[in-house]
Formats: C-alpha cells, sequence, structure tokens
C-alpha cells in the first residue's frame, strides 16, 4: 500500500473543510447589501440551506460548534441581537441530527420538503425568540417572506451544494 | 485484531452520540447565555462586534462591490426603459429649479444680512465623513447598516448619519474601521423631531416597519398627511432641520411618516460631527434620554 504523501494528506484535509467554507460564504452573502427593492429584510436565510445540506449529508464536516460560531458571526456581522442565529442554526442541525437518516437516498423533492418544513419552524422560532428579546411583538410578515424565498430558493443551492458535494466525494 | 476493533467501535459509537448530544446541549446553552448577556451588558458586546466587524471589513468591502454593480446593471436596464418619458420631466423640472435657485441666492444674501444687523449667533458647522455601506442587516431581526468609517477617520458613537436624500440614522457602535448606523425605521430608533409648519414636537419612534411613528404628540397637535418632518435638534446630538420625511398617514391616535430615504439604494451615507460649542460631553449630561445613548 503507497502512504499518501503529505500534499495529497492536506487536499484530503482542505477538501473536508467545503462544508465550513460553503457555510461561512453564504453567512457573508446574507450580510452584504443587495441593494434590491425591498430585500434587506427579508434576505433569504442562506446559512440556512447550508446548514440544512451540510446536517444531511455531511454533518461530520460541520460539527455543531462550527455552527455555532457561524451563527455568531452572523449575529456579529449583521447587527442581530447576539445568540439569535447561532441558537436557530443549532437547533436546525439537532433537529435534522435525528431525522437525517430519513432523507438519505432519497430524491431531492423530498430533501426539499423536508427543507420547507424546516424553515416556517426555524422562521417562528426566531420571531418568538426575537420578540422576548426586544421585549416587544415584532412585526412577524418580514420573517414569513423570508422563510417563503429561503425554500424557493433552496432548488437552486440544493444544485449547487450537492455540484460541491460530488467534487468533494471525488477527491476524497 | 478485527474482533477487538469491532469491540471499540460498539464502544464509541454510543460514546460519541454521548459526546455529541452534550455538545449539542452545551451550545445551546452558550448561545442562551451569550443572548442574556448581550442584552444585560451591551457594552462588553459593542467592542466585541466592533472588534469583529474591523477585521471583516475588507471582506465585506469586496464582496459588497459585485453586489453593488448588479444593482446597478438592474437600475441601468431600468433606466434605458424610461429615458425619454424621464428626460422631458427633467427637462421641466430644471426649469422650475433654475427659478428656485436665483429666488434662493436672493433669499441667502438677504438672510445673511438680516443675521449681520441682529447679531445673531451662528450655528456651528458641522463637519462630515462620508462612507460606504458594506453591510446590510440581512433578516428581519434589525434596522442597520455597517460602514467602512470608524473612530480613525473621528465617528463617533452618537452622531447623526445622512445621505443625500435625508436622515438615516445615528451611528451606535464604532470600531476602529467601521461603524454601525441604526437606521431610524429601527426599533430602537428615536429621534426628536419638529412637524416643519406646525412647529409641533415629537419623537421619531422606529418599529422595523417602514413607516416610523410620531410619539409624544400634544393632544392638541395639527399634524397633516404630507406634513415635512425634520430634526427638532433638541438634545443638541443631531443638527436642527434635517429632513426626515413626510407624513403618510395620521389616525386618532397616531401618524406615521414616510422617511425621504430610499433604503433600497444606501450606498454612501455621510456621518456628521456636530458638537455644540460649550456643550458637556454626552456621558456627563444630566437627563439624558435614553434611546439617545
Amino acid at each position: 500500500m503507497r502512504v499518501a504523501t503529505w500534499m495529497e494528506r492536506s487536499e484530503l484535509q482542505l477538501r473536508g473543510l467545503t462544508p465550513f467554507a460553503f457555510t461561512l460564504l453564504m453567512v457573508l452573502a446574507g450580510a452584504v447589501p443587495w441593494h434590491l427593492p425591498n430585500f434587506a429584510p427579508v434576505t433569504p436565510a442562506f446559512a440556512a440551506m447550508a446548514i440544512y445540506y451540510w446536517s444531511i449529508y455531511r454533518p461530520d464536516k460541520l460539527p455543531y460548534a462550527a455552527t455555532f460560531s457561524l451563527g455568531l458571526l452572523h449575529d456579529l456581522l449583521t447587527g442581530t441581537p447576539l445568540g439569535i442565529s447561532a441558537l436557530v442554526y443549532l437547533l436546525v442541525q439537532g433537529v435534522l441530527n435525528s431525522q437525517r437518516t430519513f432523507f438519505h437516498g432519497k430524491p431531492f423533492l423530498v430533501v426539499w420538503w423536508g427543507f420547507s418544513l424546516v424553515m416556517p419552524g426555524m422562521a417562528l422560532v426566531s420571531w418568538i425568540i426575537a420578540s422576548l428579546y426586544f421585549n416587544t411583538l415584532l412585526p412577524a410578515m418580514p420573517f414569513v417572506i423570508q422563510a417563503v424565498l429561503t425554500v424557493l430558493l433552496y432548488p437552486l443551492f440544493g444544485l449547487l451544494l450537492s455540484a460541491l458535494h460530488r467534487h468533494m466525494v471525488r477527491g476524497a | 485484531m478485527r474482533a477487538y476493533r469491532g469491540r471499540a467501535l460498539l464502544l464509541a459509537l454510543p460514546l460519541k452520540s454521548v459526546i455529541q448530544r452534550f455538545a449539542f446541549a452545551l451550545l445551546v446553552g452558550a448561545a442562551i447565555t451569550v443572548m442574556i448577556l448581550s442584552r444585560a451588558e451591551p457594552r462588553l458586546v459593542d467592542n466585541l462586534r466592533g472588534a469583529v466587524s474591523d477585521a471583516a471589513a475588507p471582506i465585506l468591502e469586496f464582496f459588497s462591490h459585485p453586489a453593488a454593480s448588479f444593482a446597478d446593471l438592474v437600475e441601468d436596464v431600468d433606466a434605458v426603459l424610461v429615458v425619454h418619458e424621464q428626460n422631458s420631466l427633467l427637462e421641466k423640472e430644471n426649469a422650475a429649479l433654475l427659478k428656485w435657485q436665483s429666488v434662493a441666492a436672493q433669499m441667502s444674501r438677504e438672510n445673511e444680512e438680516l443675521r449681520r444687523m441682529l447679531h445673531v449667533v451662528p450655528d456651528p458647522e458641522a463637519s462630515f465623513v462620508t462612507a460606504r455601506v458594506i453591510s446590510d442587516s440581512g433578516g428581519p431581526f434589525v434596522r442597520t447598516v455597517l460602514i467602512n468609517a470608524g473612530k480613525k477617520d473621528r465617528v463617533r458613537k452618537g452622531q447623526a448619519v445622512i445621505n443625500s436624500e435625508g436622515l438615516t440614522g445615528r451611528v451606535v457602535s464604532a470600531g476602529q474601521h467601521s461603524a454601525r448606523i441604526l437606521l431610524l425605521t429601527d426599533l430602537n430608533s428615536r429621534i426628536p423631531v419638529v412637524v416643519e409648519a406646525s412647529r409641533e414636537r415629537a419623537v421619531l419612534a422606529g418599529d422595523n416597519t417602514p413607516h416610523p411613528r410620531l410619539e409624544f404628540l400634544a393632544v392638541d397637535a395639527r399634524v397633516n398627511v404630507g406634513d415635512r418632518i425634520v430634526t427638532s435638534g433638541q438634545g443638541g446630538i443631531f443638527p436642527p432641520g434635517l429632513p426626515v420625511g413626510v407624513v403618510s398617514m395620521v389616525a386618532e391616535e397616531r401618524a406615521l411618516v414616510q422617511p425621504y430615504v430610499n433604503w433600497d439604494r444606501l450606498e454612501h451615507v455621510t456621518v456628521l460631527d456636530y458638537t455644540l460649542p460649550g456643550f458637556l460631553p454626552e456621558t456627563k449630561r444630566a437627563g439624558r434620554i435614553g434611546a439617545l445613548r
């Protein structure tokens, strides 16, 4: 048996970082100003899509600690009360960890359907936590629109994510 | 060897899941603790925010350029479609404005002369810094933006932020190279304003909707739809007379305001450095309005 060279090993490790790196990119995408009409309050939860995908297929490459720190980063960059996104992302991952084997080998439509159940739950929990935090009822409409937008955008990102995933596996 | 490994796996797998569950519970607890801490000790979190924003500013700036050029492209296509119509509209408007320009020049000369005759104490001149918006609130929780100017550029907490259209908000925290602006539509924004025509004082309170409301209006206040709202300058934080918006709705017990600023096109903003001469620094002032801190 041939021993892997240093180059090969480090390349493997780099590929293993893909889930984290992509989710980080999605956190940044959520923070940049898009300058689209009425977009800022309903910016899709890009990071949630990535966390959903990797929690199903490669939970080993996106541990809870990584999700937690990405959530904190999102809160710090966007001015969201610190800890809200960290908590919500963790809950999404926690729920999926108990259900993920159900999605293995299922067609894309089933995975999308799963996301369309997770996202409203996430919006509801976010709204409740934020309303408690600010001690007032926040307007609920942006949360609803954000959830709908995110669910509608999921197929696009699902394609991108599975392409990335294939690339990652091919190298391994 | 194989049997041993099998047994080890049998032991390791549940152990791994126990550790995972423990990590999950621990991190959920940590998130909740951080949330409570940020509520109780906002100063602590402010510093952390400043540091992280400073570190992320170059990256966000890099990403904000393509996003802005994408938006410009959309706008360009939009503009080409209405160019003729807009041109004739602008020509008409230009003619009207030229007339107003000569009126304004005359008024300003006259005003200056009268002020000199009356020995009026001049308002302090506000110096300013213009910066680029590099991050958005990106979600339904808050209405804030991050700009690429900070303490190094003499941006400080509490300063008023405007753009060419009107008042945008105020600085809530400043790092070395970046600062966070609380937009006037945010839930926590409170700005002393005055109805320009009737001089009725009020506080403009944001509630995360596009239409902040007028609070603390006098019971018999005369406010009509279309009235201009400007800053009152009370509290000495904001210069008086900055345009804020127009009253868009008046009902039994509330009045809503449509701000002048177009939030979608917020690319550059100007931070005003305005201090009244002989005014105590913010920390030593009595009767601070909580929301202004």
